[in-house]
């Protein structure tokens, strides 16, 4: 392969102001985490009320659950995504809708689409982990809190929902850096994040190989340190006497 | 002596498969009752019906002049005043032994922090164990985790105990501190129901034995008629006994 290295790429000017590219890949990685970070709250959020909803009994609450499941898990994300940033701000009141796609930058809007999407779209993910969760507890939990006098919010507030949320740290963990690696899609919709930036740099530079490289290793790095803060919480949370906890 | 918990021609279905019928019998105030039959005759399910952890289908359950079949009962405040034991104990796996002792009387009752830890230790020391007050359940035996999970509902100032198996979990060297504790409760006049294959307990403790076959109550009798008057027993109660009392 006939390729002319230069790992000093990045300390090079862009030609774009006074930046240099190593400028570019810092500020596409702060898109990144905003983009991950506010999808994530949406996600854990939404989807604990879901999984509860799941548990539930009656038959109304689990169906919504359920189909919201179904529907979101179902269709592609970058379906989705395209959907809610072209189809849906056509489908809002008119002064949403100006406001949508005039009254804020082009960067603030794909910036909205794209924290919904992703937050909507792992919400229903979450929800599933957090069923599971629930469902793994012995019955006899959710009987013996009620014969205390608890409510059905109490039992789930103070019993249910502290030992499922525990059970389901390894997966919402594995969701935790899926969320992140999907926010990638939002460089199809324009939004400057770390990928988008990438692809500039190799356009603006040829230097191709070295931007990609450092974009793996940043992604690689962003994501290890994820995991590292995800063993650390569970760890901090641990019960003694139980499954892996020191007696 | 009032009854303080009466059951009048329950009758319970799984579906088609009718799992209690035409149960009719009670618990006097400061009575102890026994609850003895095979594995399936219904026993745990009458129980549960008791304080309405399991619906049942016909008839109706009068706790204390509250009947717990009707939809307007407040069954958390109903349930806060009947304590239960369960097979499994059931204590709160992420909770210490003093959070569990506490957190109803605090949440349910309205309890200070103080007040419910002051109760719940006291309880603690008359089972034995308030040097295990710090720790976790996951930490305790079987036998420790029962006799928390009795001061647990004792913690409640309940009116009335139910007892659903509480030493069928437990090793054969753990049972007798369970049943030592549950005597003592007796002796001092607590309304007890108790489903257990005890029969030194029933024996020594009991007033009367309810013994149940296929969801129906076959023998309802004194204590002392039940074991005493063997030849006066119905020929299935003949046989389980035979069983059960020849080691």
């Amino acid at each position: 392969m006939n390729y002319h290295w230069d790992w000093g790429i990045f300390f090079k000017s862009t030609g774009v102001g006074s930046e240099i590219y190593l400028n570019w890949f810092v500020s596409g990685l702060g898109w990144t985490i905003a983009v991950a970070l506010a999808g994530w709250i949406i996600a854990l959020a939404l989807g604990s009320v879901l999984g509860v909803m799941r548990t539930l009994p009656g038959k109304l609450l689990p169906t919504i659950a359920t189909t919201y499941v179904e529907l979101f898990r179902n269709v592609p994300l970058l379906v989705q995504l395209f959907i809610w940033y072209f189809l849906v701000p056509d489908l809002l009141p008119t002064p949403l809708e100006m406001w949508f796609k005039q009254g804020i930058s082009p960067a603030t809007s794909a910036y909205l689409s794209v924290v919904v999407c992703l937050g909507l779209f792992t919400a229903a993910r979450v929800c599933e982990q957090v069923r599971t969760g629930i469902q793994a507890l012995p019955r006899g939990q959710n009987n013996a809190a009620l014969a205390m006098g608890f409510s059905t919010a109490q039992t789930y507030r103070f019993v249910l929902l502290p030992q499922a949320f525990r059970i389901i740290i390894p997966p919402l963990t594995s969701e935790f850096l899926n969320i992140f690696k999907n926010s990638s899609v939002a460089s199809l919709i324009g939004l400057m994040e770390l990928l988008a930036q990438t692809k500039q740099t190799a356009e603006f530079s040829a230097n191709i190989f070295e931007a990609f490289t450092l974009a793996t290793l940043i992604y690689f790095v962003l994501n290890m340190s994820l995991m590292g803060f995800m063993a650390w919480v569970e760890k901090r949370v641990r019960i003694p006497g139980m499954m892996g906890g020191s007696k | 002596m009032s009854a303080m918990i009466s059951i009048n021609n329950v009758s319970k279905w799984y579906g088609d498969f009718q799992v209690l019928t035409d149960c009719t019998t009670g618990v006097k105030k400061g009575e102890v009752v026994v609850v003895c039959g095979p594995s399936g005759s219904g026993k745990s399910t009458l129980i549960k019906c008791v304080n309405a952890l399991e619906p049942f289908q016909k008839g109706e359950i009068i706790v204390d002049g509250i009947a717990v079949g009707d939809p307007k009962t407040d069954l958390p405040k109903l349930r806060s005043r009947v304590g239960m034991v369960f097979q499994h104990f059931e204590l709160f796996p992420h909770l210490s032994i003093t959070e569990n002792l506490a957190i109803a009387q605090v949440k349910v009752l309205g309890r200070s922090q103080d007040e419910a830890r002051e109760k719940g230790l006291k309880l603690l020391d008359r089972v034995g164990l308030k040097a295990h007050a710090h720790k976790f359940p996951g930490q305790l035996s079987g036998g420790q985790q029962q006799r928390v999970a009795i001061a647990r509902a004792l913690a409640m100032d309940p009116i009335a105990m139910l007892f659903d198996e509480p030493t069928s979990a437990l090793d054969p060297e753990m049972i007798n501190e369970v049943l030592d504790v549950m005597t003592e409760l007796a002796q001092e006049g607590m309304t007890m129901m108790c489903v257990t294959h005890e029969m030194g307990f029933a024996r020594r403790v009991a007033h009367r034995v309810i013994f149940m076959d296929k969801g129906a109550i076959v023998e309802d009798c004194d204590k002392d008629a039940f074991f005493g008057d063997i030849n006066a027993r119905s020929e299935r109660a003949r046989q389980f006994l035979s069983k059960i009392l020849q080691h």
